[in-house]
């Protein structure tokens, strides 16, 4: 089983940690993990301000970078459920338009193998107990795209009730989105702002020290208004929970930058 | 069409004064939340409900690839049955053929139907302007017009009242335009039900031409169909002598085998009701029952230009249920004035701008008023994908493109408001496919982190760092940890 970690643009840069977590992660539950390192993004934040045609080279690199994997894990809902979802309709819509020029292989061969960290865990490993230790009490945000677009479902829940010594709390209205969509967070930072106060105000109702997602990009929007208020919340990718144990616990990232 | 944008405000500007309104935020919260769990808990009771959306779907989808078959068949059915067919191209056409049939009756009163048709078209303004006035006589209809307010909601215009303003509104405002409420008027929903309807009854009883919408007409007998809780449509649909129904031409449907389907998802999207209290149907005219006199007028109004464009053509599926404003976290905290037009929320975000142009900087805004969370798709009673409907659009304002306008293909320039972003999005696109241009800008964000302000000049960045702080820059990109890994295996993460 050859696997390829598609560690998402926003990861590489502002949360290696994430990435790393899912190395370690997978290489304890017995999984070679590679890094193809001619990787860079998966087109979502052009494709979703309309910049459709400015993502069909990051189709092309995606399906080429990935060639010789089976399958490609990524911990981020919504850049595996724009492959899933996306790549076949720019490859259709560049077929329309009389230029196909191999979106359509691409996108056919990207599509099937690209799975979200906890649709892997599940479906691919069959494992929900991946002998975690996390001795803190946690609430659970399910991003959009993992949500509705992949249809995650209980995964990620499955995975955090087995993980020991956490408690997991319900967070109200769990469904509603965060409020940071791409470019929506800065095209209407008002709207945007009011939906994360309310994200993290059902929260705090849960009692929980850490919100967790399986999405950094939302995560980022909230811990930007959580810092910025000096609320006593932390956000933690659900993969760094899951990589934690009692030998090697989880260390919060530090002011000066996620330096352990 | 009547009603132009100049000068409204943008989805953000409006946005950034509603969201501050604590009173309009709490109405919103508590009205959307309330009927949100109640749709979902109407809907699943049927065990075939994807059946039943898909099923919707290609009914209205057949439909409108039929759509001249089923027209024609329409107006040969509706003639037939004693009605008289008027075609409107567009709102204008339609508010001066409906007040040229008001005329003629030599009335100068008309009672209304709630109806997304005529607010569309702004029939309400151009029948004053004519010397017309025209009682809304659906509740929250009513409020609205009473409060000289607009309509923020498609199924409930005043959902952004709560009732003690409802009963302010009542006393300071109906005396004006007819009975005025009692005295001791309170906010009980029993007590304002009453006064609308001592207020209205005078209405009905008196008024000799009514104006409505149709929610469906059925192609192979003529029949129009109107779906309400409130039993005041069925008083305007049977008293008057006149009955003027103005109808989009996507509302059709073939047969009323069709309607079974709707009949069940309708009322479950809309008001989370197994069924809606009245249903009425009527077919051209009858002899001695109800009006006799019945006029429909089909409007196209931007319909067969959006039908040209075969991504986003599914918005006519809409049956204008609302489900998927009561589910949107952009709608609840924006509310529907923020829309600027008479269709708010998801639907309107998609459908204004393909009905009347996106060169308007309010309609150009309007793609953008989503995160692109799913929701409304989810709930969608004819599974509209409005998401991918709104990122379509985008395109369209972002990169111009073939459009379809007045019935003439033509080919739309990019917006010039755009201009900066796809400056950046188009360098972006090229750095992320050049390993060595994405390197190294990684290497310039990592060393240079040090110098990351936590608030940022400029507009753009403005719009992030007014509220949120920005993410601190680790020391090492993940691909730089990774290319090390083996080196310094003293650094083994966690």
């Amino acid at each position: 089983m050859r696997v390829a970690l598609f560690v998402t643009c926003v990861n590489d840069v502002l949360y290696p940690d994430t990435g790393r977590a899912v190395v370690t992660l997978l290489e304890r539950l017995g999984v070679d993990v590679d890094f193809p390192t001619g990787q860079s993004c998966c087109g979502q934040p052009q494709y979703n301000t309309g910049y459709r045609h400015q993502t069909e080279p990051l189709v092309h690199r995606y399906a080429t970078v990935f060639t010789d994997y089976d399958y490609i894990v990524t911990p981020s809902g919504s850049c595996a459920a724009m492959v899933r979802d996306n790549y076949p309709k720019i490859a259709q819509r560049a077929t329309a338009e009389g230029r196909e020029s191999g979106l359509s292989r691409a996108a056919a061969a990207a599509v099937p193998k690209t799975y979200e960290l906890t649709e892997f865990l599940v479906d691919v490993l069959g494992v929900t107990d991946v002998g975690a230790y996390f001795p803190h009490t946690v609430t659970y945000h399910p991003s959009c795209h993992g949500l509705r677009t992949l249809g995650l479902g209980d995964r990620p829940h499955r995975l955090l009730q087995a993980v020991r010594g956490i408690t997991l709390r319900e967070l109200p209205a769990a469904d509603e989105c965060c409020g940071f969509g791409g470019t929506f967070a800065i095209k209407n930072p008002d709207v945007s702002t009011a939906m994360g106060h309310d994200k993290i105000t059902h929260a705090l109702t849960t009692g929980a020290d850490i919100l967790c997602g399986a999405d950094n990009s939302c995560l980022m929007h909230l811990h930007g208004l959580i810092t910025r208020q000096h609320t006593p919340l932390h956000t933690v990718h659900l993969a760094e929970i899951l990589a934690s144990t009692k030998e090697h616990p989880y260390t919060p990232a530090t002011k000066a930058g996620n330096l352990r | 069409m009547s009603r132009t944008h100049l000068g409204l405000p943008t989805f953000p500007q409006a946005a950034r004064l509603s969201t501050r309104d604590e009173q309009l935020r709490a109405n919103l919260r508590h009205a959307t939340s309330t009927i949100r769990t109640k749709r979902a808990t109407a809907t699943s009771e049927l065990s075939d409900w994807p059946q039943l959306r898909a099923a919707g779907a290609a009914i209205k989808d057949h439909t409108l690839h039929h759509l001249d078959h089923y027209l024609e068949q329409l107006e040969t059915a509706v003639t037939t049955a004693g009605g008289t067919v008027h075609w409107a191209i567009d709102a204008d056409d339609a508010n001066r053929i409906i007040t040229d049939l008001i005329h003629a009756t030599g009335e100068s009163e008309v009672v209304k139907v709630k109806s997304m048709a005529t607010q569309e078209t702004g029939l309400n303004e151009a029948l004053t302007q004519a010397g017309i006035t025209a009682y809304e006589t659906d509740l929250a209809e009513l409020i609205v017009q009473l409060d000289n307010d607009r309509p923020s909601h498609i199924l409930v215009p005043a959902i952004h009242k709560n009732r003690t303003q409802i009963r302010d509104i009542f006393h300071t405002r109906m005396g004006a335009w007819g009975r005025p409420a009692p005295d001791d008027l309170t906010d009980t929903p029993a007590d304002l039900a009453e006064a609308a309807r001592l207020h209205l009854r005078e209405k009905f009883l008196r008024t000799k031409v009514a104006i409505s919408g149709a929610n469906f007409m059925i192609a192979e007998t003529g029949t129009m169909v109107v779906l309400e809780s409130e039993g005041n449509g069925r008083m305007c649909l049977t008293l008057p002598d006149t009955l003027i129904t103005l109808v989009g031409i996507e509302k059709t449907i073939p047969t009323w085998r069709d309607l079974e389907v709707f009949l069940q998802t309708l009322p479950r999207s809309s008001t989370a009701e197994r069924m809606n209290p009245y249903t009425t149907t009527w077919t051209g005219t009858t002899l001695g029952d109800g009006p006799q006199t019945f006029h429909l007028v089909l409007l196209d109004n931007g319909r067969t230009d959006t039908l040209a464009d075969t991504t986003g053509r599914q918005a006519l599926r809409c049956i204008r249920c609302s489900a998927c404003l009561n589910v949107c976290p952009v709608y609840e905290r924006a509310g529907g004035h923020a829309y600027g037009t008479p269709y708010p929320g998801p639907i309107g975000a998609i459908l204004t701008p393909q009905l009347h142009g996106t060169t308007t900087p309010l309609n150009a805004s309007l793609p953008y008023a989503s995160t692109l969370c799913g929701a409304c798709y989810d709930v969608c009673p004819v599974a509209i994908n409005i998401p991918e409907v709104l990122v379509h659009l985008r395109e369209r304002i972002t990169q111009g493109g073939p459009t379809t306008t007045n019935g003439t293909k033509t080919t739309i320039k990019p917006a010039k408001r755009h201009t900066t972003e796809r400056t950046t999005m188009r360098t972006a696109a090229w750095t992320l496919n050049h390993p060595a241009a994405w390197t190294a800008t990684q290497r310039l964000t990592t060393r240079t982190r040090a110098l990351h302000p936590r608030r940022l000049p400029g507009k753009t960045a403005r719009a992030w760092t007014a509220t949120r702080d920005l993410p601190p820059v680790p020391a090492r990109t993940f691909r730089d940890w990774w290319q090390h890994r083996d080196a310094d295996a003293k650094d083994t993460p966690q």
